[in-house]
């Protein structure tokens, strides 16, 4: 292994353009997957958010008694689903309603005559926002004789569902299809950097190396040099982050782990890519 | 040590390159092996070093089988075997010990013995003083002994040589001959393809074979051996 490193390392000496130019393919290439992925994990927290505001509201009737207001509370809290019940009483949503929505103020009047109901705001927990839960609780909370309408944006749900799993299967389809262009790329990439020194793999294999030995230090400078260009993809890509933020829109920097996958990903293209390029050569001398 | 029998070769292109050849080479022999462009001779050592192998027969060269042996084991007959080319095949770029010591340090030997190693065996084709010389810088002549040198560096049983002098002058072909001749005073055989009879002719006490269209027309052993019988 050591043999292998050092000789890497010499053959990047010995041709620094042409390692540092499928150095930079590699990182240009995975530049467009970074990039991606970038916008994908931006829309997955997106979705995540518009998500966390799904919850079921129950409306009471006016003159509900406490006690069975209590155990309504009681019950749905108990659904395994459900991470809080709130009471919103009457009071409560006229501040809410002169709050959020002060355009409609005099239609409110002065509060002496309140047109709100009180209502349960049933929380879902995290994991537990499907279109048919969603359906469940709404169902259980609607049994009581007390409440008089279920709310929880049915259509909307649906829609924001529906959206999901067309950005999920949009994702993986068009995810997959750069990966799989950046693959073909870094492998160009990488053969010619290989067929370059073809006559070193010739010579070898004539003198009798050992197919392992011919291959190792071609592997790891394939590793080093998606490395590198994973790394560079990052680079670009963080810059791209840095200006839209500037200049255009709010966005998130994508998990250490995705960024890793980044570098990742460039290694281990490196290193197949030119496994297979070497193989080739081998199986010609 | 080198047995070829009933070896063919067809290229799914080109068609036949060998049909049918058998012959033995022994241990210390020298070997002309002659014949026009395109006879035949370059297609027996790539069978020889197992570049290629054979679509029939067999070829054993110090007891691996062209038959049996895996593409991944050629290794272990590339060093019994040592080759040099017309075209010399150096790397570029690198000094004549480079290249040398390239081939010692490929088979995996102790490092600290390289250089020691690589220089022993240029001093010994007469390359001392250019030990440091790039490829480039070195004659044509010169840049054979250095593939020579790196043939031998494997200390192998047999030297092949395709067409040697083909790209050399006839001061360095006679240097790169008187060579091969020394090396062959030492107990290894040197089996050397040329079209050049008139180099043959300069050395009659070697054997000689020649190929025409793929077939082996003539064997100045088997000649001998009839004459004595």
């Amino acid at each position: 292994m050591r043999h292998a490193l050092r000789e890497a390392i010499a053959a990047v000496r010995r041709a620094p353009v042409l390692t540092g130019l499928s150095a930079a393919m590699v990182g240009l290439a995975l530049t467009v997957v970074a990039l991606f992925a970038l916008a994908a994990f931006n829309l997955r927290v997106s979705l995540q958010a518009v998500e966390e505001r799904i919850e079921v509201v129950a409306y009471l009737q006016d003159g509900t008694r406490p006690q069975e207001i209590a155990i309504a509370r009681q019950v749905l809290a108990g659904l395994p689903e459900v991470a809080e019940v709130l009471y919103i009483g009457k009071d409560e949503a006229l501040a809410r309603a002169h709050r959020d929505l002060p355009e409609l103020g005099e239609l409110f009047g002065d509060g002496t005559v309140n047109p709100l109901p009180a209502s349960l705001e049933v929380r879902l927990r995290d994991g537990f926002r499907s279109e048919e839960t969603v359906a469940q609780v709404a169902a259980v909370a609607d049994d009581y004789p007390f409440v008089e309408d279920v709310a929880y944006g049915r259509e909307w749900v649906d829609k924001l569902f529906t959206l999901r799993r067309v950005a999920a299967f949009s994702t993986a389809v068009l995810g997959g299809a750069f990966a799989a262009v950046a693959a073909l790329i870094i492998g160009t990439a990488l053969r010619i950097a290989i067929f370059a020194r073809r006559d070193e793999i010739y010579i070898m294999r004539l003198v009798g190396a050992r197919n392992g030995f011919i291959r190792r230090p071609f592997l790891v400078e394939g590793g080093m040099a998606g490395m590198v260009g994973g790394a560079f993809a990052l680079l670009l890509t963080w810059g791209t982050y840095r200006v839209v933020e500037a200049f255009l829109f709010q966005l998130s920097w994508m998990p250490a782990s995705w960024a890793a996958a980044v570098v990742a990903a460039g290694a281990t293209f490196g290193v197949l890519s030119s496994a297979v390029a070497v193989w080739r050569y081998l199986r010609e001398v | 040590m080198i047995q070829l029998t009933g070896v063919s070769k067809e290229y799914p292109k080109r068609g036949p390159a060998l049909s049918d050849v058998t012959l033995h080479v022994r241990k210390g022999e020298f070997v002309f092996l002659t014949g026009h462009s395109g006879s035949g001779k370059s297609t027996t050592l790539k069978l020889v070093h197992m570049a290629q192998r054979p679509t029939g027969g067999e070829v054993l060269v110090c007891g691996y089988s062209s038959a049996k042996l895996r593409e991944s084991e050629v290794w272990k007959v590339r060093r019994k075997v040592g080759c040099v080319f017309q075209d010399f095949r150096l790397l570029p770029g690198r000094t004549a010990l480079e290249n040398v010591a390239f081939a010692l340090e490929v088979t995996g030997r102790r490092p600290s013995t390289i250089v020691p190693l690589a220089q022993r065996l240029l001093a010994q084709v007469g390359l001392a003083p250019k030990t440091s010389a790039l490829v480039h810088e070195l004659s044509g002549g010169e840049q054979q002994r250095v593939a020579i040198a790196r043939a031998l560096a494997n200390e192998p049983f047999v030297l092949l040589a395709d067409e040697p002098t083909g790209n050399l002058d006839e001061r360095a072909t006679r240097g790169v001959m008187e060579l091969f001749w020394e090396i062959n005073a030492r107990g290894m055989a040197v089996v050397m393809a040329t079209h050049d009879l008139e180099l043959v002719r300069t050395y009659l006490h070697a054997r000689v074979i020649e190929i025409d269209q793929g077939r082996l027309v003539f064997d100045s052993a088997s000649t001998k051996e009839a004459a004595t019988a």
